[in-house]
């Protein structure tokens, strides 16, 4: 089984976002970068699913050169092959271009892609678009479900999925060639053996240049909600202030 | 011109969800020089709670049925909405940012080659007809003003910023228009059939009390107490993300953006730094309390109350405080 999965960088930003003085990003000066939590346990799942069934993964990203660190990761955890479509600086890639390029890199000049099932995280953290799988799904033709916390396939190619949704749990069932995009949940992810690391340093990373179009949705100005701040009315220290947490929670009326 | 609205069901109702979605979207045909109306779109033959749509401004609603069409199938419902939007002269189609939504308005999105604007807390047409709209990244932490220039504004509701608000006029009656889709083949390879329901967490999401644990709990070990005052609460347990990654609790129990987001009376967070992941997921909660050793954690910003303490030490005590008054008096 030939999986591709595509993942994003994106800054890990800790307990505070900070935009930078054009209004334009995030402020990464002072963050180091991460895989998008789905993605990670994207890549784990198929990592899993060729150790049952063989074949390999390839591990994507759309992004700048530094995203190559990220596809190290990647491969840390078991990936076979990793492409960067490698992007300018001030680009504007919006989830159209983005996953046109995804679709033609999946493709590689072919009529169809080269993969047995495409996986993506249900949503980027950053940008929270929630439609980059499935876009690829519709340039490529394939059936495509999202937001998938239980994955099975058959050596015959016949899938299982499976979400929780108001409480009860949706089956979909298929058959690859597919896409599907998963929610963190879906499996633990390993930590990268030694031995994984090693490889994955050493590993040749395939590059690409996508060219880039401009989309009818244009961010102008990030800001940080003002709801979000306020100051803690401290109640104490220590044991000490259990007795003001308690009337605390009277208060409340969380007691009765 | 019209702003078409995509009506889940839950029960025997519209979702709550898809009320919000109704709310912003009639803010949205609002703001057109010349007025808009808002059409609901519902998914099959069950015309139950469709009446109680007239209280959100809507007079007529298109539910949309086909033979072929049994139950959730997201590129059909997008396929509907498609030719829906066309047949109407829709400037708009909004839904509500869940599962369903977001999958929908995606499918939507690609088959019709436009943008979609998912997350959004507000939006409306400006002079100059293209739509301004506010929407959440990071699932609310960061917001983005953003405009959209498209022939159909294709816009998803973020799930906790917008309040679902009734017509202040004497509600009308609502009349219900059959739609019959054109559906290929493709559009119906990917269906849902539901099984029955299961402990998912839902508790998590409605709990009135929720305790929380991060990663100064210290290890699996260390969550009994913390469940016994869940329990004593009548409450639930949630965990940051950095427990479920170490395999200390299910990752049913995370609270965040990639976890359960809770709306309780009080979330009391215990060993929780309050990295932006796990904010994102106790936005909605109406009180938070802290407990932290560190009084420069983050969490410390975003709480309303905080005490400064070791949780192995305060929790305990509060168990035990708790308990000692529940007891019966002499």
């Amino acid at each position: 089984m030939e999986i591709l999965v595509c993942v994003k960088r994106v800054p890990m930003v800790g307990g505070k976002i900070v935009v930078t003085a054009d209004g334009l990003s995030v402020d990464t000066r002072m963050t180091g970068f991460t895989v998008s939590p789905h993605e990670e346990c994207a890549v784990e799942e198929a990592v899993r699913l060729t150790e049952a069934h063989g074949g390999s993964v390839t591990v994507l990203t759309l992004g700048p050169p530094e995203a190559a660190d990220q596809l190290r990761d990647m491969l840390a955890l078991g990936a076979s092959r990793a492409v960067l479509l490698e992007t300018s600086p001030g680009a504007e890639w919006g989830p159209i271009a983005t996953a046109a390029a995804i679709a033609d890199a999946a493709r590689d000049g072919a009529d169809s892609a080269a993969f047995d099932l495409l996986l993506f995280g249900n949503e980027a953290a950053d940008t929270c678009d929630y439609q980059v799988g499935v876009r690829v799904a519709h340039v490529l033709g394939l059936p495509c479900v999202t937001g998938i916390k239980n994955l099975s396939v058959t050596p015959g190619g016949a899938v299982t999925a499976r979400r929780e949704y108001r409480g009860k749990e949706e089956i979909f069932a298929f058959s690859l060639p597919a896409v599907v995009t998963v929610k963190e949940g879906i499996n633990l992810p390993r930590y990268p053996s030694l031995p994984g690391r090693l490889r994955a340093k050493r590993a040749e990373i395939g590059r690409r240049v996508p060219a880039c179009r401009p989309e009818g949705l244009r961010a102008e100005r990030l800001h940080v909600p003002e709801a979000g701040r306020r100051e803690a009315r401290i109640l104490g220290h220590g044991t000490d202030a259990v007795p003001a947490l308690v009337a605390l929670l009277d208060e409340l009326g969380v007691l009765s | 011109m019209t702003v078409l609205c995509l009506i889940e069901r839950d029960g025997d109702g519209a979702a709550e969800a898809s009320l919000r979605a109704l709310t912003l979207a009639r803010g949205l045909a609002g703001s057109a020089d010349t007025g808009e109306q808002v059409l609901g779109v519902a998914f099959g033959d069950e015309e139950a709670g469709l009446a109680e749509l007239a209280r959100y401004g809507v007079s007529e609603v298109h539910a949309v049925r086909a033979p072929e069409l049994d139950g959730y199938a997201p590129q059909a419902w997008a396929r509907a909405l498609a030719g829906l939007a066309d047949q109407v002269g829709a400037s708009a189609v909004v839904a509500a940012g869940t599962d369903h939504g977001n999958e929908v308005l995606a499918h939507l999105g690609a088959m019709t080659g436009l943008p979609v604007a998912a997350g959004c807390c507000r939006a409306w047409w400006d002079g100059d007809g293209r739509c301004r709209l506010v929407r959440q990244r990071w699932a609310g932490s960061l917001l983005e003003d953003a405009v959209l220039e498209a022939r159909l504004a294709l816009l998803g509701v973020a799930p906790d910023a917008v309040a679902a608000e009734p017509v202040p006029a004497a509600p009308g009656s609502v009349t219900v228009h059959p739609f019959r889709p054109e559906l290929a083949p493709a559009d119906l390879r990917v269906r849902a059939t539901e099984a029955a329901e299961r402990d998912s967490g839902a508790s998590l999401a409605t709990a009135r009390v929720v305790v929380g644990g991060g990663r100064g709990v210290g290890g699996a070990e260390g969550f009994g107490p913390l469940e016994e005052l869940a329990g004593l609460l009548g409450g639930a347990l949630g965990v940051s993300r950095v427990v479920t990654s170490e395999g200390w609790r299910p990752h049913r129990q995370q609270v965040g953006q990639t976890g359960t987001r809770i709306s309780p009376e009080l979330y009391l967070a215990c060993g929780i730094s309050g990295a932006i992941q796990h904010m994102a997921g106790c936005a909605s909660a109406k009180h938070i309390v802290a407990i932290n050793t560190d009084p420069q954690a983050p969490i410390m910003a975003r709480a309303d109350y905080a005490v400064i303490g070791d949780l192995h030490e305060v929790i305990p005590a509060l168990v035990a405080a708790v308990r000692s008054r529940r007891q019966p008096q002499g």
